[in-house]
């Protein structure tokens, strides 16, 4: 499903470069759910954002459903995301401008993959229904997160990343909001990539991978 | 507790180190307040030099607001009556005015006085004379001319042409008189001893005022009673009067302009304040006190608004030299008024320019300020959630001022309830600009079928509250463009119809003097080309505190045939011919009711006589009355009334030939010999000189929106990148997103222009129906002007496109770590 091989990240910083990891290689199995563990700054959310293709690598390569998403252009990785991708944020994850179900429809609609009943089934199992009108704003952070993983599943994607989902939320909503993204991820077939600092939570997935001196041990 | 006072300079360099981390907020604020200082002051600088130069004017020789003897004919009269005026008690000073025309057109207005009697105890001696003058010199030949620093630069040059030269050379010593240049005096203007003001107008033994500097101890004998007439200040509508309508418009504009500005102003203090949030609450923290904090705050606005004084100032000052001379010249042509060609700035200008920057930064900030000081959330507050609620009052104050300018349509007759009406029209215009915009996007979004079509829509109603500021600028700015370009244009259109028109004569000529005139009627009854000579004559009136020219013509075809009349009785051309009828211009007529039918009554030689008003006509660019009566009934009431203008009929193929030989039999010269066409030239010339100012009023007000656009979609832009990653990470690439910005905001500023476009039309038919009549007595057909309001909305579209391309480009080049910086605090 996906193949990272020989990913090197550096970021070039006032103080010289910093070489975040170098000849890392990761593999991600079709229906695999994979915790991705490290100290803060030790570059997991670069290596997410790598792998979701908004960042360039400096060397390696990163086949994701078949595809080389190196080899592409800024619009053309932008066209694979679309279609192939589900991302959830630790925060900001909503268009503002648009309610709650235009939101969570916004991806599956840009991609052309709308499916009425997947929809229907999302909006009742993330106790969406009475919420479907209200803005960004009007929500609560849980209900914002609700809405951002109905987003990304909606489009039913091949691989989900995600980088602490339920980082901004209190532990018992938070909980109450893993669990359900996870059901539903089961559900949707997907292979799913979460960022966590919490062992519990990672836990729940199938492996655990640790980013450590730049290197996933 | 409270922080100390010698603590306190750290509170307000916390509050200044925010200008500091955001440099170009700084900027914007600066130009804002920059260009609303500069185009105020500016203006304020023009209008000051013109009044200036009208009260120097008046208070040195008093020219219309004193008690003084004309000629009931007109023109100048003998000195005898003046030695006679003395001699039985009356404080009486003569004054001897006239134009002096020198080779290369050039001209000067020659203003001779006697310096003994114009001094006398009772005569406001302290203005009457320039500073530096001196009786001696004054009085010795060969004489000594008072005269501005540019005029006597002019005149030594021209003193090198000897036949010019020989103009001033005095009788008596055979020398050239002294140059005394004083600052006070206008460019052209000369002062002089009278005597030597008669040799150089070649007017010996004349004047043409005596002023009073006592009350007169009787009535005015009879023999003078016969020739002159006296007339009291309040009798006389001085320049002021006259000018005070130009004065006002292109104050109103820049008033506008000045509001424009502080839109921007009001936007970077607002984004400033909402940031600083937390600071205040860390300030807060720290002991400083509320009161504390806004004592430093206003000090720091203060600071900025004097700081940004100086250069908007210097620039006030630079649009005010490039505007004057194009002013100069349409308040002479058009009023008669010397304005000096160079500026002398007062230290309250100065100061009205400081004053007016540190006013309006304080005014820009009111609300800034009540938001900050209330004890409130420490985040940023988010301009949408508040947007309703502020849309509502927007909406409701902008009716509000509707209804104020539907009530003052209605009831207001003043040239200022006209101003206030379009004031109310514009603002509650851009009051309800906001919610009108908004509901025109949710309609789109509504009606959109796709979803990157609708969160365009949705996302630009988003964007809508940090621009609506902008956009209200924009309006204002297109509106007034349309409404003052149409009157403009309308103007100029009607102007040009109605000069083809009106100088149907194929030649017009003015003569010197009388028996230069007379002279010149037995050449032209010999002369075959002349189809016929249309003599006139005129005179000054006063009626009802107007000064009414009345002027006598000759009926014929050329009037009737083409004379455009407003309204009339049935033949009017045949009443005038035939009986005390008359025509009136129609500013005269508004001023004092006046319609076809009604008589009025003039004073005239041998006491009032009665006159049925026959036609209204139209007077384009005449500040004065007018009236037109047959020349032989002017004769008979009038009998000194100025003859010496004539308006020729002649073959055109042989107006040249003609003109020519009139040249060489009586020197005429271009003062006073024109042919159709240099007469509309000059007037068009004028016309266009009048405009001139208003012209680059309009390009600045719209150059300072596209500042208020771009200071705005800068500042939005940081802010924008936290609403544009969620869409990017959905998919849709740094590229596309950039084309939808650009179509979001083309679109907002489509929308304002076509929302402009009406309010502009409204404005304009404000304009002409209801300021012109008032501020200048006429009232111009309404024109539209389609091609016009294209090219307004492609320069909106520019001006937007411009605005918006460094914050396009800033969003194309962004990397993805500060996109991904929205999301996470991680990286």
């Amino acid at each position: 499903m996906l193949t990272a091989t020989g990913l090197c990240k550096t970021y070039n910083t006032p103080q010289g470069p910093l070489q975040v990891f170098s000849n890392l290689n990761l593999t991600l199995l079709q229906g695999e759910s994979l915790a991705l563990m490290g100290e803060s700054g030790c570059g997991k959310s670069t290596l997410l954002q790598l792998l979701a293709g908004l960042e360039q690598a400096d060397a390696g390569s990163i086949a994701l459903a078949g595809q080389q998403l190196l080899l592409m252009s800024d619009h053309q990785r932008a066209l694979f995301r679309r279609q192939h991708l589900g991302i959830v944020f630790q925060q900001l994850n909503l268009i503002p401008s648009l309610t709650a179900q235009d939101n969570l429809a916004f991806q599956a609609r840009i991609a052309g993959k709308v499916d009425l009943d997947w929809m229907e089934t999302l909006t009742q199992r993330l106790e969406l229904n009475a919420l479907t009108e209200r803005y960004p704003h009007q929500l609560s952070g849980g209900q914002q997160q609700r809405v951002a993983i109905g987003r990304a599943l909606a489009l039913k994607p091949a691989l989900i990343l995600a980088d602490e989902p339920t980082g901004s939320l209190d532990e018992r909503t938070g909980d109450a909001v893993m669990q359900l993204f996870l059901e539903l991820v089961r559900d949707s077939g997907a292979s799913l990539l979460m960022v966590t600092h919490s062992a519990r939570l990672a836990d729940l997935l199938d492996r655990r991978l640790t980013l450590h001196n730049g290197q996933l041990q | 507790m409270t922080v100390s006072r010698f603590a306190q300079g750290w509170v307000l360099h916390a509050l200044l180190s925010h200008w500091r981390r955001h440099p170009l907020q700084l900027l914007m604020l600066a130009c804002g307040l920059i260009a609303a200082t500069a185009l105020w002051s500016g203006v304020q600088a023009l209008n000051d030099q013109a009044r200036n130069s009208y009260d120097q004017a008046a208070e040195r020789f008093n020219s219309l607001a004193q008690t003084q003897l004309i000629s009931r004919a007109g023109g100048d009269f003998s000195e005898q009556h003046y030695i006679d005026l003395r001699r039985m008690g009356w404080k009486v000073t003569p004054l001897l005015e006239g134009r002096l025309e020198l080779p290369d057109s050039q001209s000067l207005r020659i203003i001779g006085l006697d310096p003994l009697t114009l001094t006398l105890p009772g005569v406001q001696s302290s203005r009457s004379l320039p500073g530096n003058f001196d009786l001696s010199r004054f009085l010795t030949p060969p004489g000594q001319l008072l005269v501005s620093q540019s005029t006597a630069d002019s005149l030594k040059h021209l003193w090198e042409n000897t036949q010019v030269a020989q103009l001033f050379i005095s009788a008596q010593t055979g020398r050239l008189p002294d140059l005394q240049v004083n600052p006070e005096l206008t460019d052209e203007e000369v002062i002089t001893d009278i005597h030597l003001a008669q040799q150089l107008l070649q007017q010996p033994g004349k004047v043409t005022r005596l002023l009073l500097t006592a009350n007169p101890p009787g009535p005015l004998p009879e023999a003078q009673q016969a020739l002159l007439r006296l007339i009291t200040a309040e009798d006389e509508a001085d320049l002021t009067r006259l000018t005070q309508s130009f004065h006002l418009n292109l104050t109103a504009l820049s008033l506008l302009a000045f509001v424009v500005g502080l839109l921007i102003v009001y936007s970077c203090i607002n984004l400033a304040f909402e940031q600083r949030r937390p600071l205040r609450r860390i300030l807060h923290s720290c002991g400083v006190s509320q009161r504390q904090l806004l004592g430093w705050l206003l000090a720091e606005l203060l600071l900025l608004g004097v700081l940004a004084a100086l250069p908007g100032l210097i620039t006030g000052y630079l649009i005010a030299s490039l505007l004057l001379p194009d002013l100069a010249a349409s308040l002479r042509g058009l009023y008669g008024a010397q304005v000096s060609g160079s500026l002398t700035l007062q230290p309250a200008w100065w100061l009205s320019g400081v004053a007016m920057a540190a006013g309006g930064v304080l005014l820009a900030a009111i609300l800034p300020l009540i938001r900050l000081m209330k004890p409130a959330t420490t985040q940023p507050e988010d301009k949408s959630k508040r947007f309703p609620y502020v849309c509502s009052w927007l909406t409701l104050t902008g009716a509000l001022l509707w209804l104020i300018a539907l009530l003052l349509m209605q009831a207001g007759e003043s040239l200022a309830s006209g101003f206030l009406l379009l004031t109310s029209l514009l603002f509650g215009a851009a009051l309800l600009m906001p919610a009108c915009l908004n509901g025109l996007l949710k309609l789109a979004e509504r009606s959109s079928r796709g979803p990157v079509s609708q969160w365009l829509w949705a996302d630009a109603r988003l964007q809508l509250p940090g621009l609506s500021l902008a956009l209200m600028a924009l309006l204002l700015a297109l509106s007034t463009s349309i409404g003052v370009g149409g009157m403009v244009e309308g103007f100029r259109k009607t102007f040009s119809g109605w000069l083809d028109q009106r100088l149907a004569a194929e030649i017009y000529l003015r003569a010197d003097n009388p028996q230069q005139a007379e002279a010149i009627e037995h050449w032209l009854a010999d002369r075959d080309d002349v189809e016929i000579v249309l003599p006139s004559r005129r005179t000054e009136i006063s009626l009802q505190g107007w000064p009414v020219e009345l002027r006598g013509f000759k009926p014929h075809a050329t009037y009737s045939d083409h004379w455009p009349l407003l309204s009339s009785l049935p033949s009017p051309w045949e009443q005038v011919a035939e009986q005390p009828a008359l025509l009136i211009n129609e500013q005269l007529a508004r001023n004092l009711n006046l319609s076809p039918g009604d008589s009025i009554q003039l004073p005239a030689a041998e006491g009032d006589k009665t006159f049925i008003i026959a036609a209204i006509y139209s007077d384009y660019g005449n500040p004065k009355g007018q009236l037109m009566l047959s020349i032989e009934r002017m004769l008979l009431h009038w009998p000194d009334a100025v003859a010496g203008s004539y308006a020729l009929r002649v073959q055109p193929r042989k107006v040249d030939a003609l003109m020519q030989a009139l040249i060489e039999h009586f020197s005429l010269d271009t003062s006073n010999l024109f042919d159709q066409q240099a007469v509309k030239g000059y007037s068009t010339q004028l016309f266009e000189r009048t405009f001139a100012a208003t012209h680059a009023l309009n390009l600045f007000i719209l150059g300072v929106a596209a500042i208020a656009l771009f200071s705005s979609l800068l500042m939005l832009s940081a802010m924008r990148l936290s609403q544009l990653a969620p869409v990017w990470a959905c998919g849709i690439s740094r590229r596309s997103l950039m084309l939808y910005e650009l179509v979001k905001l083309l679109t907002l500023a489509m929308l304002t222009a076509l929302l402009a476009i009406p309010l502009g039309l409204l404005l304009n038919l404000c304009l002409v129906k209801i300021i012109n009549v008032r501020a200048f007595g006429w009232e111009l057909p309404l024109y539209h002007f389609p091609g016009q309001w294209l090219w307004l909305l492609s320069l909106a579209l520019i001006a937007a496109l411009l605005a918006a391309l460094i914050p396009l480009l800033r969003l194309y080049f962004s990397s993805p770590s500060d996109l991904l910086r929205s999301f996470s605090h991680d990286n």
